[in-house]
């Protein structure tokens, strides 16, 4: 009776759906901006404009701040529009508005597309061209070059994607600066190197889930054994990469202890998710890397932040 | 619009949900004026106002 009930408010749904009601609530609408990815972007976009110490007028800065979040979000709600059949089969993402029938495909489409060109427009109004022309391309590859091609057909796809979500400080940069320096293409370099084991340490304990939806993860192409030695890898090169604002002057003492001790926690939970590969124990370090990962990076900008924005810079170098 | 889905009756939810969508697709307009205005006085500056007509 329960299901029968179900299957005709289905229906109806549908059916209003085809008459151009919309079903969606405001929040399944904000749900389609990805917020927790929105924070981050924002939260890394921060921090690149903080460590450029622009001579720009805050308002300006907050409007351009403003734009490249949205931008973000309008990204991460084209590309629930065109994984829409398989986020219906993960049991991670099933729940998003499009598989869960609240919002239609088209309308995702219609206010992913209208948020895209607008945060575009307004961020180039609001700084430069180039800066929009940053947040343009970021989206564009985000959504076409990872979401539509190398996601369903490389399992390099998050290493090449992970480009479109290293881009934000990079994009803040330009906005407050009018050019693109060492400090935010480092920072791009840094977020790059993170996202291999980021995303791969999700992958190995998640790996069935994206066997169902045929998306070819590592884990699920090369193997878990291989996996786990290039996370390992990855690891290996980011670590002392985490330390580079150090070397070039706008990390201070603070970064440099908390990338250095950073940087070793990585590395150890990394060399035992390489040594441990069977059951339970594999798979429990391999979500403590996941965890770890983000609280490593966001210790990083977070450190970079309080230096910069709020005076605890200590050079450590000259 | 309405005369298209006059055949539909909108539950009390569907019109709450249509009433949220509204307020804030009201308020996402009113940002985006007050945001236009203050790019182009922090732009601009406040002589923008000041030009012979």
């Amino acid at each position: 009776m329960n299901t029968l009930s179900n299957s005709l408010t289905e229906t109806q749904a549908e059916s209003r759906a085809k008459a151009g009601l919309s079903q969606g609530d405001v929040s399944d609408f904000f749900a389609l901006l990805k917020p927790r990815v929105m924070f981050l972007v924002v939260f890394t976009a921060l921090v690149g404009m903080v460590v450029s110490h622009p001579d720009v007028n805050p308002i300006l800065a907050f409007v351009s701040l403003l734009m490249i979040a949205v931008g973000g979000g309008a990204s991460g709600c084209l590309n629930m529009w065109w994984d829409a059949d398989i986020d219906a089969v993960m049991t991670r993402t099933r729940k998003r508005p499009i598989p869960a029938g609240k919002i239609q495909p088209n309308e995702a489409l219609a206010f992913g597309l209208t948020l895209s060109a607008g945060s575009v427009l307004i961020l180039g109004l609001a700084s430069n061209w180039l800066a929009a022309g940053l947040l343009a391309f970021t989206i564009f590859f985000y959504v076409v070059i990872y979401s539509m091609w190398l996601k369903r057909s490389t399992p390099q796809n998050i290493v090449i994607g992970g480009a479109a979500g290293a881009l934000p400080p990079v994009v803040a940069q330009a906005a407050v600066t009018g050019h693109v320096a060492w400090d935010s293409v480092i920072l791009f370099a840094i977020i790059f190197m993170w996202t291999p084991p980021h995303f791969w340490a999700l992958a190995l304990v998640k790996s069935g889930d994206y066997e169902r939806a045929g998306i070819p993860m590592m884990p699920n192409v090369a193997g878990p054994d291989s996996t786990r030695f290039q996370i390992l890898a990855y690891t290996v090169l980011l670590a002392p990469l985490g330390m580079a604002p150090v070397f070039f002057g706008f990390g201070g003492l603070a970064y440099a202890l908390i990338s250095l001790v950073g940087g070793l926690g990585m590395l150890a939970l990394a060399i035992q998710v390489y040594r441990l590969r069977q059951g339970e124990p594999a798979m429990r370090v391999a979500q403590q890397l996941f965890a770890f990962s983000i609280l490593y990076l966001f210790l990083l900008f977070a450190t970079l932040l309080a230096e910069h924005g709020f005076g605890f810079f200590h050079p450590v170098l000259g | 619009m309405a005369d298209q889905n006059s055949s539909y009756h909108l539950t009390p939810e569907e019109q709450q949900r249509r009433r949220r969508r509204s307020i804030a697709l009201g308020l996402t307009l009113g940002i985006l004026c007050i945001l236009l205005f203050a790019i182009t006085i922090a732009k601009l500056g406040p002589q923008v106002l000041n030009r012979p007509l």
